[in-house]
This record gives C-alpha cells, sequence and structure tokens, in this order.
C-alpha cells in the first residue's frame, strides 16, 4: 500500500493535494452551525449530477415523448421514482443550502478581504445554478414547465433594439418547442453542469488559498506557532470531516421527510398544473416560478414597466456581486458591528422571504403595492450598507477566536 | 422609521388574508390510500363509468393487479374488455389507453377527452370528490348539465342513474345578482346520498392511486430510512465527540 502510493506520488501530486486540501488545511476552531452548508452544497451537487445522469438514461428530450418518459420512469423503471424524486427534491435542497450558505457570508463578513474572489466565484455558482434549475424546469414538459419558461424567455424581449431576436434565438423558434426542449437538455445536462464543477473548484481553491473566515472575524493565519501552525487552526481532516458527517446525517434526515413523506411540497416543490402535459393553447390562470426564484419573481412584478422590471429583477442580483466593496466596514462578524448593521441584516433577510411569499400570491392591488415596498427595502439593504459601513460604530474585535 | 414601517405592514396584512381565493368550497374527500378494498372497488367504478372514454395512458392493468393484490384473472374479468388491432384480447401489461379518438371526442363533446392517469394530482383529490358529486341541471348547456367545481363542463354527469338529478338553489349574492347557494335532489337515484358518497370516494382514491402508484412504497421505504439515518447520526455524533476531545 505505502509503495503504491509513492509510485503514485512520484507521478501525481495526490499526497500533495491531500494535505494541501484536507489533512494540513488548517481550519478555524470555532466553526459554528452555519458552517455546514458549504459542504453540504458540495453533497447536493454529487446528489445532483449522480441522480441527474441515471435520469438521463430513461428521460427523452422530445416534445412528443418528454412529458410521457418522466411518467415511465415515475410507473416503470425500477426506483425510477426514487431517482426523480431525489433529484427534484435535490434541486430545492441546494437552493435551500446555497441562500443559507450566502447569509452566513453575510453574517461574518465572509465576501471582505482577502476573500472578494471566493464571493465573486460563489455568485457566478449561484448564477449558473439558477440557469441550471430553469432549464431542467422545462423538462418534464408540464404545463408550468412549458408557461414557466415562456414567461422567463419573454423577458429578453424587453430589452430595446436586440429582444425580439434574442428571445429567438434561445428558444430557436417563435414560441417553446421541440427546438428549445433539446437545447435546454444539452445545456442543462452537459454545458451548466461543466460550468458549475470548474466554478466549485476554483471557490474552493480561492478558500484555501487563503483560508476560512469564521464566526468571529479573525484572522487565524496572524497568530501561529512555532511550526507555521495557526494557533487557533485545526486539520480540516479528520476534525471538520467527522463533524460534517454528523451534519450530513441530519441534512439527510430532512431530505428524506421531503423525499418520502411531501415530495411535491404542497404544490411548491412540484407544481400541480406540472401534472399536466404542456399545451400551447391553453395558458394555466395562474403562473408562479418555483419557489427558489420568486424573490427576484416578485421585484419584477412590482414594476410596472416591463423593461424596468427586467432591469430591477437584473439589479437585483447583480448587486450581490457587489457587496465586498458596498460593505466599507473594517470589521467582519456581525457579532462585532453595529446594531445599525444588524438591524439592516434582519430586514434584508425577512424581505426576502417577503417577496418570494408575495410572488406566489394572485395580483392584487395590495399585493402589487406591497411587492413595492419590499422591493424598496430589498435595495435599501444596499443603501444603508453603503452609507452606514463606513463609519460604523463597531466593538473591539478580540485577537483570538472565542470558542 | 422602523416603527412605521411595522405600523404600515400590520395596517396591510390583514387585507391579505381574504385577498386569495375564489371558486367553490371544496369538500374534504374521505379517503385511504392504504385502504386496498377501497382501491378495488374504485377500480372496478374507474373502468365501468370512465374508462369508455377517459384513458390512463401511463398506467398498465398488471400494475394495479399487483398493488391491489388481485390475480390476473380477476383483472381480465374486471377490467379488460377490449381487444387490440389484431383481435386478440387487450394484454395485461398494456397501458390503460381507449378507443376513443380525439377527432371523435371534439365532434362527440367539442373538446378532447382528458387523461385521467394524473388528474389526482394536477387537480387534488378534494377537487375531484366535490366535482363527481356537484353536477346539477342546466338548460343552457348542451349536456342539460352544469357543475359546481368546474363551470360549464363538457363532461355529461354519467353518474347520473346512480346519484339522481340535483338542481341549483339560487340566493341573493348581495350585489344585485344570485348566485347557487347549494344543490337540491329532484329525483333520486339508484343510490342513497351515503352510498353514492362512499362510492364516489373509493373512485377518488383509486384515481389518487392512479396518479402516483407507487405512494405506499414510498411511505414505507421512508420511514426505515430514517431509523437508519437516525441511528447513523447517533454513531457519527459520538464519533465527532471523540476526535473533538483533544479541541480547546
Amino acid at each position: 500500500m505505502g509503495k503504491l502510493l509513492t509510485w503514485v506520488d512520484d507521478r501525481f501530486p495526490l499526497m500533495k493535494m491531500w494535505n494541501e486540501h484536507l489533512a494540513e488545511y488548517y481550519t478555524p476552531k470555532n466553526f459554528n452551525f452555519w458552517y455546514f452548508f458549504g459542504s453540504l452544497a458540495l453533497l447536493v451537487l454529487v446528489i445532483q449530477i449522480v441522480s441527474g445522469i441515471f435520469l438521463t438514461m430513461h428521460y427523452k428530450p422530445d416534445a412528443e415523448l418528454a412529458f410521457a418518459s418522466v411518467e415511465y420512469i415515475m410507473r416503470d423503471v425500477p426506483y425510477g421514482w426514487l431517482i426523480r424524486y431525489i433529484h427534484s427534491t435535490g434541486a430545492t435542497a441546494f437552493f435551500i443550502v446555497v441562500y443559507l450558505h450566502m447569509f452566513r457570508g453575510l453574517m461574518y463578513g465572509s465576501y471582505k478581504k482577502p476573500r472578494e474572489l471566493i464571493w465573486l466565484f460563489g455568485m457566478f455558482i449561484y448564477l449558473a445554478l439558477m440557469a441550471e434549475a430553469f432549464m431542467g424546469y422545462l423538462l418534464p414538459w408540464g404545463q408550468m414547465s412549458y408557461w414557466g419558461a415562456q414567461v422567463i424567455i419573454s423577458l429578453f424581449s424587453a430589452i430595446p433594439v436586440i429582444g425580439d431576436d434574442l428571445t429567438l434565438w434561445i428558444r430557436g423558434d417563435f414560441v417553446i418547442s421541440d427546438a428549445t426542449l433539446n437545447r435546454f437538455f444539452a445545456l442543462h445536462v452537459v454545458a451548466l453542469p461543466f460550468v458549475i464543477v470548474f466554478l466549485v473548484i476554483a471557490h474552493i481553491l480561492a478558500l484555501h488559498e487563503v483560508g476560512s473566515n469564521n464566526p468571529d472575524g479573525v484572522e487565524i493565519k496572524k497568530n501561529k506557532d512555532s511550526k507555521g501552525i495557526p494557533l487557533d487552526g485545526i486539520p480540516f481532516h479528520p476534525y471538520y470531516t467527522v463533524k460534517d458527517i454528523a451534519g450530513v446525517a441530519v441534512f439527510l434526515f430532512f431530505f428524506s421527510v421531503v423525499l418520502f413523506y411531501f415530495p411535491d411540497g404542497g404544490g411548491y416543490f412540484l407544481e400541480h398544473a406540472n401534472f399536466i402535459a404542456s399545451d400551447p393553447l391553453k395558458t394555466p390562470a395562474h403562473i408562479a416560478p418555483v419557489w427558489y426564484f420568486t424573490p427576484f419573481y416578485a421585484i419584477l412584478r412590482a414594476v410596472p414597466d416591463k423593461l424596468m422590471g427586467v432591469g430591477a429583477m437584473g439589479a437585483a442580483i447583480v448587486v450581490l456581486f457587489f457587496l465586498p466593496w458596498i460593505d466599507r466596514c473594517k470589521v467582519k462578524s456581525i457579532r462585532y458591528r453595529s446594531v445599525v448593521y444588524k438591524a439592516n441584516l434582519t430586514v434584508f433577510a425577512v424581505t426576502f422571504v417577503v417577496l418570494g411569499w408575495l410572488a406566489m400570491q394572485p395580483v392584487t392591488d395590495t399585493i402589487t403595492n406591497l411587492s413595492r415596498l419590499f422591493t424598496l427595502l430589498y435595495f435599501a439593504f444596499f443603501v444603508v450598507l453603503f452609507v452606514t459601513s463606513k463609519n460604523e460604530l463597531t466593538k473591539p474585535v478580540p485577537d483570538r477566536v472565542t470558542s | 422609521m422602523k416603527k412605521h414601517i411595522l405600523i404600515l405592514l400590520l395596517a396591510i396584512f390583514p387585507a391579505t388574508s381574504f385577498a386569495a381565493g375564489a371558486g367553490v368550497h371544496l369538500d374534504t374527500a374521505p379517503i385511504d390510500i392504504n385502504d386496498k378494498d377501497s382501491i378495488k372497488r374504485g377500480a372496478k367504478s374507474f373502468v365501468n363509468y370512465c374508462f369508455s372514454c377517459h384513458s390512463a395512458q401511463f398506467m398498465r392493468f398488471n400494475r394495479i393487479a399487483k398493488d391491489t393484490g388481485m390475480d390476473e384473472a380477476e383483472v381480465r374479468e374486471m377490467m379488460i374488455f377490449t381487444r387490440d388491432k389484431k383481435g386478440e384480447a387487450t394484454k395485461l401489461g398494456d397501458l390503460m389507453k381507449v378507443a376513443m379518438t380525439e377527432e371523435y371526442a371534439k365532434s362527440a363533446f367539442g373538446t378532447a377527452v382528458p387523461d385521467l392517469s394524473l388528474s389526482a394530482r394536477a387537480r387534488g383529490a378534494d377537487w375531484l370528490y366535490t366535482y363527481l358529486r356537484t353536477f346539477y341541471l342546466d338548460e343552457n348547456r348542451p349536456t342539460g348539465m352544469n357543475n359546481l367545481a368546474f363551470p360549464d363542463v363538457a363532461m355529461p354527469n354519467v353518474l347520473m342513474n346512480l346519484q339522481g338529478i340535483n338542481k341549483a338553489v339560487y340566493a341573493d349574492d348581495g350585489h344585485g345578482g344570485t348566485k347557487i347557494e347549494g344543490l337540491e335532489s329532484i329525483q333520486s337515484g339508484t343510490m342513497t346520498t351515503e352510498e353514492f358518497d362512499a362510492f364516489t370516494a373509493d373512485l377518488v382514491n383509486f384515481m389518487v392511486y392512479l396518479a402516483e402508484p407507487v405512494q405506499a412504497e414510498r411511505r414505507s421505504m421512508g420511514w426505515k430510512v430514517l431509523l437508519f439515518l437516525a441511528i447513523f447520526f447517533v454513531f457519527a455524533y459520538l464519533l465527532k465527540k471523540e476526535y473533538w476531545k483533544d479541541v480547546h
């Protein structure tokens, strides 16, 4: 065994990589609950890729056959239902985990210098993930697949001059059709997974280059022992591998509760109308995107003008990329930041959830007015942050992590 | 500022609670997906009353046999009345398709007849249970019948012989018009109301099963997986504690 390892190591940096990223990657010892979601996101990515591969073996990306092939998977393929529900539950789990992971970054200032690139790679992952989920949702070819895609793609037509040609180019047809289904399948199954995996590698490499942040926002590399090992650091493996395994068990428990007992999530994970085969002639009475897109959809609906709405929705996502520069406070962790920041972040979190809820309601005057109010609150977070963070009343940050 | 926003929210939110939701009140379908006899009875009714026009094209006959514990002869006798193009009896492993073409359906009913494989997932059990029981006399409709859950439905009340005939009872809607307050029987069928409700419940129970035949298996596998994960967590947690003893 040792000989084999030497043989490999002479030809490939196996032990070097193992040490660099696991056995000798020194991680702050004070990670809390919020630090489970990074490794869980990686787990869900693997779950999605593996379950996706098995679905691809039975799914037919053809407008005539797609809907029936999904039902074939649900009924005739041995354990096909399990694979399909793993994949559909995985999509929801992915966004829950990623949203919590991002919120962790906001709380502890994980996007701040020197971790700006980690944040940017992460944001690109999020963007790719949204595209991946959107295209994947077309594949079952139900009514919501069809009309949801119709609504979202038609947003591009709001862009002046090139809008109509652009939507035509995206759809490959004048309406959503077999051509659209085929290209979305290609992008969902081949192109975007590649992009996501490469971005995840970049995200982790950037993280391991500068080291992990922690709930105290203290740089553990500032206090090292005589051997150059951070005093507050512990090797990722075995300490965090065993801790994350326990986290994985808890996560899979909740995952399985949904998977086996609420696979359609009361119509939020698998929408009721998506059990009707797509029909280009019948528009569903109420088109709502799947829950993970709803906060941005609410912002789109809140703006009366289509182009402005698309612009606002885009801005709501783009502004997140600039967080490392919008937040000018030197103190990272919320533990040592001002009441203003704590209140601002709380309002932002509540706003995000409320926007999501609003987008799922049928349009009424009250809903529209509320959507406008919360859209303003969403953007107010960044304005307030930019204005107040420069000279924020912070508490003294300790030299070492607190336990 | 924050206090003002809060007051504003409290002022607006009560108004939203009744802003959503229109349409008929749905009765709760008294169904039990684990009751195989009920599913069996429902399957029989489905084949007799629905399956001449409506297909269940994603379902196979022998799947029903397997899941409800019927033997093949029983299924053949109870469910299969058709022959294939070669004149041979429809096979047990065949999908539950119907002979009626879309063109024929359109000329007869003015619309295509929907496949029922997934109706329970698209519409919900309560909707089906309400729909099947709320046909009423309406001379303005081609079939002479209308429906509370599905206004201006094209389907005639195929269960009329069992249920009898209902007419609508109108009331003032408070805006100068009328609304339907309820239904009233004007001619009884071969079943009492209780019998008919039970009959419909069985049919809906079958359709819920039909929409996701695997659900019983899914639930029974579920608790085993959860039990395993719970035990696995205990060991994973103890392992973590053991390793972390020396972290201070």
